[in-house]
């Protein structure tokens, strides 16, 4: 039986998410050239969420879209082909800021697969990375610019997001050790 | 549901959920053909080799098409221009291309069982484009995504499939993909190209072109296989366009939300009248379209590992 424990929950989550909205309001003064593309299945509720508060922020509206990564994966054929999610960027990324979002960053396999996907929609001015979660154990030399909480895991430990979007109860990031 | 499948090389051998996924996966790679940068790095690096020993052209097109969006790098070969000429056997052939490291085999044969045999001796995927008059599962794949995208769903449809069933591939593959998904199969044509025995496979067998009809959602239209043939099956061409043929009279007595369809090749004024083929309620370029998605999902899939599903964050 895998031990659990709640190492987000829905207060900590939104206060995570209001910080992460701030900072990247401040971090761009621009607010017409930010646009949100959140990386399934955990990041686009994410990037939702973002998008509503820094609307808030802002006084306007915020693009959000979604961007599979699966097809640009450098593991596909060591792997079972996962399951691809819609892909829905109802926007122009060319010459924009776009900060990608996820849940979880882990080996930065996933943002260097989604900043290559990206590519396929323009060229943004710059990309930047929002993360609810930065657990470390990266393989790759990416950074977020963006953390909601730093939590330092062991490697064979597993972390989960679940949102009420998804048909969870409540909001809450779960560590699973085996 | 996920895929554990190393080869694609019938339909009958696929679950419901299989399909399923299949079409799913299929549903983003027709997305990724809308794109400005229709290519995707998937099968970067992978070999695929079309062996196409018997004539095809649309669904050679659609799978090199298919490979290219997918980044991977093809050998062609056909039957006319290679060594087959000079009496190497199809072991031999195939086992020579996997020398050159070939990852995937996509196999068209006149012989029913070719691409099982490959799939036997062969480390490589093997990829069914069309075996004798067996199986042709990338076919009934894109019939199928192309009645769930217009239609909604498959099960409880009634699907028509008029005209030389006995020698179709496409129809063994369709009735086995159609069935499993819960739609209401009927097989029409002359009684010597579509016997009784094919209500084993769970399907309603008539010689009335009329009734078979009536109360379709989808109409799929073969054309007859005159190669496969060994006789005239049937008492001439223009008896059959009269019997069989899909004309406007005959469309007027069916459902006005009744689709055509047609897996290409047609003929034009034999199975089915100019006018219709072109006209709203046919599918038949529909087909090819999705024909391209379905083929790179099926690669997409097959290339798979074996690991475990769950991919870390």
């Amino acid at each position: 039986m895998p031990e659990t424990t709640v190492i987000l929950d829905t207060v900590a989550i939104q206060r995570g998410l209001t910080r992460i909205a701030h900072e990247i309001a401040e971090r761009n003064e621009v607010s017409a050239e930010v646009v949100l593309v959140g990386i399934p299945t955990g990041g686009v509720p994410l990037a939702r969420r973002l998008g509503d508060i820094l609307w808030e922020i802002w006084k306007q509206p915020v693009p959000v879209g979604a961007l599979d990564v699966s097809m640009h994966r450098d593991d596909l054929d060591q792997r079972v082909a996962p399951k691809i999610h819609p892909t829905v960027i109802p926007f122009d990324v060319t010459g924009k800021t776009v900060v990608l979002v996820d849940d979880v960053l882990f080996s930065g396999r996933t943002i260097r697969a989604a900043m290559d996907a990206l590519n396929d929609f323009g060229r943004p001015r710059k990309i930047q990375l929002a993360v609810l979660v930065d657990r470390g154990h990266r393989e790759l030399p990416i950074k977020a610019d963006f953390v909601g909480k730093n939590v330092p895991t062991a490697l064979e430990e597993k972390i989960s997001l679940r949102l009420v979007e998804a048909g969870a109860p409540r909001d809450e990031v779960i560590l699973e050790r085996k | 549901m996920s895929w554990h499948r190393k080869h694609l090389l019938d339909i009958e051998s696929l679950t419901a959920e299989e399909i399923q996924t299949a079409l799913d996966t299929a549903r983003a790679f027709k997305a990724v053909g809308k794109r400005t940068i229709k290519k995707v790095p998937a099968l970067r690096g992978k070999t695929v080799v079309n062996l196409f020993v018997e004539p095809s052209t649309r669904t050679r097109i659609s799978f090199e098409l298919a490979e290219q969006r997918l980044s991977a790098d093809i050998i062609n070969f056909s039957a006319e221009a290679s060594s087959f000429k000079k009496g190497e056997t199809l072991k031999d052939t195939a086992r020579n291309l996997e020398a050159l490291n070939a990852d995937f085999i996509v196999i068209r044969h006149s012989a029913s069982g070719a691409p099982h045999f490959l799939s036997r001796v062969l480390g490589a995927h093997v990829i069914n484009a069309g075996d004798g008059a067996h199986e042709h599962p990338t076919q009934a794949l894109l019939d199928v995504f192309t009645i769930r995208e217009k239609k909604g769903k498959i099960a409880g449809l009634n699907v028509t499939i008029l005209g030389d069933i006995l020698y179709s591939r496409v129809a063994r593959s369709d009735i086995w993909a159609l069935t499993k998904l819960g739609a209401k199969v009927t097989l029409c044509g002359p009684a010597t190209l579509v016997p009784k025995t094919f209500e084993q496979m769970g399907c309603r067998v008539t010689h009335d072109a009329d009734e078979a009809i009536r109360d379709a959602d989808i109409i799929n239209l073969l054309r007859i296989q005159h190669e496969r043939q060994r006789k005239t099956m049937f008492p001439s061409i223009g008896e059959y366009t009269q019997l069989y043929g899909l004309n406007k009279a005959r469309l007027a007595k069916t459902r006005p939300d009744a689709l055509i369809m047609h897996p290409g090749p047609i003929n034009r004024g034999v199975e089915i009248d100019s006018e219709i083929a072109d006209c709203a309620r046919s599918l038949i370029l529909e087909q090819v379209t999705n024909g391209l998605a379905v083929r790179m999902a099926i690669l997409f899939l097959l290339n798979g590992g074996k690991g475990p599903q769950e991919v870390a964050n």
